[in-house]
């Protein structure tokens, strides 16, 4: 597999300008994910708006890889429900663990579809869940009323 | 080159027996490397250029075979099975515990323990020193440290109240000694002191000659972290002055599975048992047990037999090739590579960029033209893109990495087969890294 199909255009171009990066208020629940191998980290907000995800803020240190995806998957989830933020988390979850063979659906992954190549880099595969993974556990806090705790730290 | 691994063990070894103190072999890195059957090996479209062998070594030939003769022709337990099996086992066994205290020159074998890894060995140092701790005693060790030899002080510390207290490093990235000093950090509430001989990360050379002075006067243990140190050091234990000393097995040519405690032999004889089982014990009642001498005190358990075979004879071929040539070799190829590194424009070197007191990890950081970090593990998948391996993290010394206000670092580490061509190889490949992220 060649370098660029894992680097594509659509993932350095997230990592050079990252959207919706920055902690903002109000939120709802906020939590703190690093991974242990590496040490990148993300700490990220979420707000609630009914049923709806108002906003996802986040502070995060790391690789282009967990960088980018951080920022596609706030492109995706702001804006939806939170129950259909929660599925594109198990859609992308799915893409990043069937090692290259999973074809992800373009209409719903969107910008996330460019890290499928990552899929076939299992070593990178932490680095591309991370931020979707910190996004998951906010909405369960915010959903289940843990609320703002202080962080909690995942080490 | 080759090595013997043969059977022909005698049950109790007198060190001077051991290998033969020929003269030194030529060191050719072609003729070394030929020994290696990975290093002729490609990594997609491109030759394989391994630079993570502070990570862990690479084996030569001899080793795997020794492993393979063991399994095949000798295989038994050790230290109990009566048939001719078991004491060829048993004589193979101790026969490379031999050898390793030779390697090391340690006084006797029965000062070399082995472990499952250095930091097992570590544990075991802290578990059995611990048992000697007070609330208000303090334990001393460095920023430096990797994880194996800061978190069971830590742990210690928790169990018993005492105090975990720590050396800083220079912005160049020696041991603050002065800093220290100044501070009182070692003092008579000091008992033990624990560093690492060689940092993983920073390539710092400590003073473990000047430190045992320091920790002997506070009435303080030394423990030597000599996990970095023992694969491309020559390594004289009885002429350091440390106390107890830790390396593992697999970063000097050798397998997993094996690491060594060395102690001086009065202070082992003084340490209560570590882990309890068979092997370890003189009588066992009901009603309590009576424990063996070191070394076997701290080996409960069937011992990695076949792995200490293996170990034996990696330190065998070392010793053959001379570890004074090891460490020239080391010191000409990192001088090489920090002279290579530094014409990376935006490369910032962690630890001293001189080669004096520097052994051969060097870790890094860089950024693009534009003045953007490019994160270790994008460099490391660019350079793996062109078969160059190389490690990216904080390498298990995040306090460190904290220390110098960073999250990560890449490090490329070099042994006795790598080459200059390969520097120049690693060079290109991060120009061409800064490039892609530009």
């Amino acid at each position: 597999m060649k370098i660029d199909e894992l680097y594509q255009e659509i993932i350095l171009d997230h990592y050079k300008a990252k959207h919706h990066s920055g902690l903002r208020k109000p939120y709802d629940a906020e939590v703190y994910h690093v991974n242990p191998v590496c040490g990148d980290e993300v700490r990220l907000r979420i707000f609630l708006d009914g049923d709806l995800v108002g906003d996802v803020s986040y502070e995060s240190a790391g690789c282009s890889i967990s960088q980018a995806s951080t920022s596609v998957m706030t492109d995706l989830v702001i804006g939806r429900t939170t129950s259909e933020g929660l599925a594109l988390y198990e859609e992308f979850l799915a893409v990043m663990q069937g090692r290259g063979e999973m074809v992800p659906d373009e209409e719903r992954l969107e910008d996330a579809v460019a890290f499928a190549g990552v899929a076939r880099f299992p070593a990178r595969v932490k680095c591309a869940l991370l931020g979707w993974s910190a996004f998951r556990d906010a909405a369960s806090r915010a959903i289940s009323g843990e609320s703002r705790k202080p962080e909690v730290e995942v080490q | 080159m080759s090595v013997s691994g043969g059977p022909e063990y005698a049950a109790t070894i007198d060190l001077d027996e051991v290998g033969t103190s020929a003269e030194p072999i030529p060191f050719d890195v072609e003729h070394i490397r030929a020994d290696f059957p990975i290093l002729e090996r490609r990594s997609g479209d491109w030759p394989l250029i391994y630079l993570d062998s502070a990570n862990t070594s690479q084996k030569p030939r001899v080793v795997v075979e020794a492993i393979e003769d063991h399994y095949l022709n000798h295989n038994a337990n050790v230290a109990r099975a009566m048939h001719t099996l078991g004491a060829e086992a048993t004589g193979a066994f101790e026969s490379a515990r031999a050898r390793l205290a030779k390697f090391i020159c340690a006084r006797r074998s029965e000062e070399v323990v082995f472990t499952k890894n250095a930091s097992e060995a570590l544990n075991l140092c802290a578990y059995t020193l611990g048992t000697r701790l007070r609330p208000g005693d303090e334990i001393v060790i460095s920023v430096m440290e990797h994880h194996s030899n800061l978190v069971p002080w830590q742990l210690l510390a928790e169990r018993t109240g005492a105090t975990l207290r720590w050396f800083d490093v220079t912005d160049e990235g020696r041991l603050d000694l002065d800093g220290a000093f100044a501070s009182g950090l070692v003092n008579e509430r000091t008992k033990i002191i624990s560093v690492a001989y060689v940092s993983n990360v920073l390539g710092t050379v400590n003073p473990i000659s000047q430190l045992a002075g320091i920790a002997h006067a506070a009435g303080a243990v030394l423990v030597v972290d000599a996990s970095q140190a023992v694969p491309q050091l020559p390594v004289d234990v009885a002429a350091l002055g440390a106390d107890l000393l830790a390396f593992t097995g697999h970063k000097m040519l050798g397998p997993t599975g094996i690491g060594v405690l060395w102690g001086r032999y009065d202070l082992l004889a003084e340490l209560p048992p570590f882990l309890g089982g068979g092997e370890m014990i003189e009588v066992v009642r009901m009603s309590g047990s009576t424990f063996a001498p070191p070394p076997h005190r701290f080996e409960a358990g069937t011992p990695p037999i076949a792995q200490a075979v293996g170990l034996g004879v990696a330190a065998e071929y070392l010793r053959e090739l001379g570890m004074e040539q090891v460490a020239a070799h080391e010191q000409e190829i990192t001088d090489y590579a920090l002279q290579g590194l530094a014409t990376v424009p935006r490369l910032r070197i962690l630890g001293p960029t001189e080669i004096r007191d520097r052994g051969g990890a060097v870790a890094f950081t860089m950024a693009a033209a534009n003045g953007s970090a490019i994160h270790p593990h994008d460099v490391g998948q660019l350079l793996d893109a062109r078969g160059i391996a190389v490690r990216g993290g904080h390498h298990c010394a995040r306090p460190l990495h904290e220390r110098f206000g960073i999250q990560s670092s890449t490090r490329a580490s070099f042994y006795l087969y790598t080459t200059k061509v390969e520097i120049d190889t690693l060079v290109d490949a991060l120009n061409y890294t800064r490039d892609f992220f530009r």
